[in-house]
């Protein structure tokens, strides 16, 4: 029989075959809605790949189980969502100070607290920020249709592997729930190579992997290490689509589901005759400053759009150095603005800035 | 087996001399005197030495004074959160069966803020060697009290000494995990006197030993003093043990039956990229059309939004994934978007299906629906409004009273439910729905040819959908036609 790479998946199920493809080899987790569906996928198919599929005893368990695969210098991941992500956090703490590469996805769901299932981007500030304690950074990738699910899976793992770190895959609830079509990616070629510093027989068995530096001097080498490592991947790996910002006077700034929105939103403001144009940032950190910055331009006005009180609006307005005005369009709980939502607020927004100038 | 000689010289699991032990002190622990973890990994050391496993041991170092056993063991280390050693532990032992990993634990890690990954990790039967230390008190920390602190014992968040009404008793681990079906060896021991130590000893390579015959998982309880915390002088401490402790914590062997275990079988990662393409990437059921086939009818030459609602059970998401999944075989880009949770489990269900040409913007339909397919009635009142003027309704009748829209709506009663009840079961109701659906097309939309292909690609649809479920597929296409019938029959031909 014949195979076809053609599939039409749920996002959740896209993040498993992007993994697998990309040779992850093992996948601890604890099931939680709206992201259960890449536990069920996992199970399902890693074992037919006679790879590792364990469900954890809790999201702490999980974290864990990937800081120990990790160390032995193979791909490996998790899966959650915003609660199960503040339980991880400590662990992911552990994966930035050791230096660990591992993937970790999250599919946002309303917050704070038990909050509800549906969807939110509220997870932003704790995945992008740091989350945990300590001075540390994690890449984060922000899908926005399933092809991006199963491509930015496998691109984490390469990112996660090049500068030896935690990488997420943030998306929010209806990336993950939605199906689309897709084509699958190639299987990588053969089987990794272990790096030299794996925890693992054939390699040196002086290898240790620790965070633990009692001397605060020597402790602020290793921090100065990593900020170093994040001011590196903050100049080579910001990502982000822009549509329509060469002549733009309004800019979106938008991830994930409201990207979908914020760019249909452009074509009917365009159609209203205002020069609107869309960035939207395919990673997280690092932020795409420099998309930003050149989007300047001609803008008279950014608006930030997402799923939470407003959390990515800092960030634009930094790497603006707050020298254009920046706005929210904003829903929470589960709702999300319709396009017709954001064309009005955004033309109220113009309007407003127009009398201010006046 | 092993040789049961004691040597006297630094055992060949320790490095030579301890340089990663900061400051000029380069050949000693940096352990108390009187202190039990310098004699147990002493003990370990050798081990690791007679067993030759040195370059393949992980030695876990907990938190709490053996954070720093990576300075002494010379084979692989890693320290770890609090009280997570088994949960790292398992992610070795999964990643590389061939590892001997040691998870070295305290009382407070593991059996306070650890207890539960370390007593799933038990009851997984991971091919893991536990050695948990018990002495009774949080050491590193600075004498706090610990799960397994004696009734009435002082400690510095238990001042006026420990009350089983405040505190409970304390934790009998061994006990507790030798309960548990999947562990092979657990023992209880105590480093207080010669012969005690000598038994520690043994217990330290029998466990070893299980891990390297990959019997799953294994745990040795020691009893140590820590003199400093308790108060106590190094002679103190050993009739502290062997009086006071062992009263709660009864010496000797709970479980073992690592013999009558079969060594466990982990498979092995298939990465090949030949045999991954095989084993992931789907059949091609659909014999239809080449990668730049275009549909010729005007229906699609736009960007289509079909609504859905339903009770859940009804199918309508699996009707809504039939659709896009039709789309898909014809080279369209599809979005499927279902509300998702609770309401899946007894409550109203829908989904959004778009059918494009162009990049899919938003996923969500909430105005402008072209096509509305509703089998409940709270469903019919939610969405119609959402319908586009000259948009195409299409209902299941037997459940639903004929709405009241304007003549600017094309309106298509389907008895569905009674049909599908006659073919086997209300679950091919949606299916009838699309035979339904096909003649719906026939009339206002496609060209000859795009009908007969319509009705092709359902038929791949459902095979795409129940790939090995023979009966199914036949049924539902029973079903298909069946839907298609009855609107020919009510509304005429074309």
């Amino acid at each position: 029989m014949e195979h076809t790479n053609k599939m039409l998946l749920k996002g959740n199920e896209a993040v498993v075959y992007g993994a697998l493809l990309a040779g992850c080899d093992s996948y601890f987790g604890y099931p939680i809605t709206p992201a259960s569906e890449i536990a069920h996928t996992a199970a399902l198919l890693f074992p037919r790949l006679g790879r590792v599929f364990l469900q954890a005893e809790s999201e702490i368990g999980a974290i864990n189980m990937v800081l120990g695969a990790a160390s032995t210098g193979r791909r490996t991941m998790t899966a959650s969502s915003g609660l199960g992500i503040s339980l991880k956090q400590e662990g992911i703490s552990y994966l930035a100070g050791c230096n660990l590469p591992a993937v970790i996805i999250d599919i946002m769901r309303g917050g704070p607290g038990l909050g509800n299932i549906g969807p939110e981007q509220a997870d932003y500030n704790q995945v992008v920020k740091g989350g945990g304690h300590g001075s540390y950074r994690c890449i984060v990738l922000a899908p926005a249709s399933v092809q991006e699910m199963c491509d930015l899976t496998v691109l984490a793992f390469d990112l996660a592997d090049k500068y030896r770190t935690p990488v997420y895959v943030a998306a929010d609830g209806v990336i993950g729930q939605m199906m689309e079509s897709l084509t699958l990616p190639e299987p990588r070629a053969g089987k990794l190579e272990l790096p030299d510093w794996a925890l693992d027989p054939g390699k040196d068995r002086n290898n240790l992997i620790t965070s633990i530096f009692l001397k605060y001097d020597r402790l602020e080498e290793v921090n100065e290490a990593l900020q170093e490592k994040y001011r590196l991947i903050s100049k080579e790996e910001q990502r982000a689509e822009e549509y329509l910002t060469g002549d733009a006077e309004l800019v979106l700034v938008a991830y994930g589901i409201c990207a979908r929105l914020a760019h249909s939103a452009v074509e009917q403001l365009r159609e209203k005759g205002v020069k609107a144009g869309m960035i939207r940032p395919v990673t997280l950190f690092p932020f795409p400053v420099d998309a930003i910055r050149q989007a300047k331009k001609n803008a008279k006005l950014f608006i930030s759009v997402e799923l939470s009180c407003g959390q990515m609006i800092d960030d634009v307005k930094l790497a603006l150095d707050c020298a254009v005005p920046v706005k929210l369009i904003n829903r929470m709980g589960g709702n999300i603005p319709s396009i017709d939502e954001i064309v009005e607020k955004s033309l109220a927004a113009l309007n407003e800035l127009k009398g201010d100038n006046e | 087996m092993i040789k049961e000689t004691v040597t006297h010289a630094k055992p060949e699991g320790f490095f030579e001399t301890f340089e990663r032990r900061p400051g000029p002190i380069k050949k000693n622990m940096h352990y108390c005197p009187g202190c039990g973890h310098g004699i147990l990994q002493k003990l370990i050391a050798e081990a690791i030495g007679d067993l030759k496993i040195k370059d393949k041991t992980i030695f876990i170092s907990p938190v709490g004074c053996s954070v720093f056993s990576y300075y002494y063991f010379d084979c692989f280390g890693i320290s770890v959160p609090h009280g997570r050693a088994p949960a790292v532990a398992t992610g070795m032992a999964r990643s590389n069966p061939d590892s001997i990993v040691i998870s070295y634990q305290g009382d407070g890690d593991l059996a306070a803020i650890g207890f539960n990954n370390f007593i799933q990790a038990a009851n997984r039967g991971e091919n893991i060697c536990v050695f948990f230390v018990n002495n009774a008190i949080y050491g590193m920390t600075g004498g706090q009290m610990a799960p397994t602190t004696l009734p009435g014992q002082k400690t510095a968040t238990s001042p006026y000494g420990r009350s089983i009404l405040n505190e409970g008793y304390p934790m009998k681990v061994s006990e507790m995990v030798a309960a548990l079906d999947s562990p092979v060896y657990v023992e209880r021991t105590a480093l207080s006197t010669t012969s005690n130590i000598m038994k520690a000893r043994k217990a330290v390579r029998k466990a070893l030993c299980n891990t390297i015959d990959r019997k799953g998982f294994s745990m040795v309880e020691f009893l140590a003093g820590c003199p400093i915390n308790l108060k106590m002088s190094a002679s103190e401490i050993n009739e502290f043990i062997n009086t006071r402790m062992v009263s709660f914590f009864p010496l000797g062997c709970f479980k073992d039956i690592a013999e009558d275990r079969d060594p466990l079988k982990r498979s092995k990662g298939i990465y090949k990229a030949e045999k991954v393409r095989e084993l992931l990437y789907p059949l091609k059921v659909d014999k239809g059309v080449s990668p730049d086939f275009r549909n010729k009818s005007e229906i699609f030459q736009k960007q289509r939004k079909i609504k859905l609602g339903g009770f859940g059970g009804q199918g309508v998401l699996s009707l809504g994934k039939m659709i896009a999944t039709m789309g898909k075989l014809r080279n369209f880009n599809v979005s499927w978007l279902p509300s998702y949770g609770p309401e899946m489990r007894g409550g109203t269900a829908n989904c959004s299906v778009i059918i494009s040409r162009k990049k899919i913007g938003s996923p969500i339909i909430d105005k402008d629906c072209n096509l509305l397919i509703v089998l409940n009635q709270p469903s019919m009142n939610k969405f119609l409004p959402e319908l586009k003027k000259n948009g195409v309704l299409i209902y299941d009748s037997t459940t639903i009273k004929k709405p009241d829209c304007g003549p600017d709506k094309k309106v298509y009663a389907v008895d569905a439910s009674n049909i599908a009840k006659q073919i086997g079961s209300l679950k091919y109701a949606n299916s009838v729905i699309l035979g339904a659906l096909s003649a719906v097309m026939d009339y206002n939309f496609l060209t000859p040819a795009d009908q007969a292909d319509f009705d092709r690609t359902f038929e791949e649809a459902i095979m795409d959908c129940f790939s090995d479920k023979e009966t199914i597929i036949k049924l539902n296409i029973e079903a298909f036609y069946a839907g298609q019938k009855a609107v020919i029959d009510a509304y005429g031909k074309k």
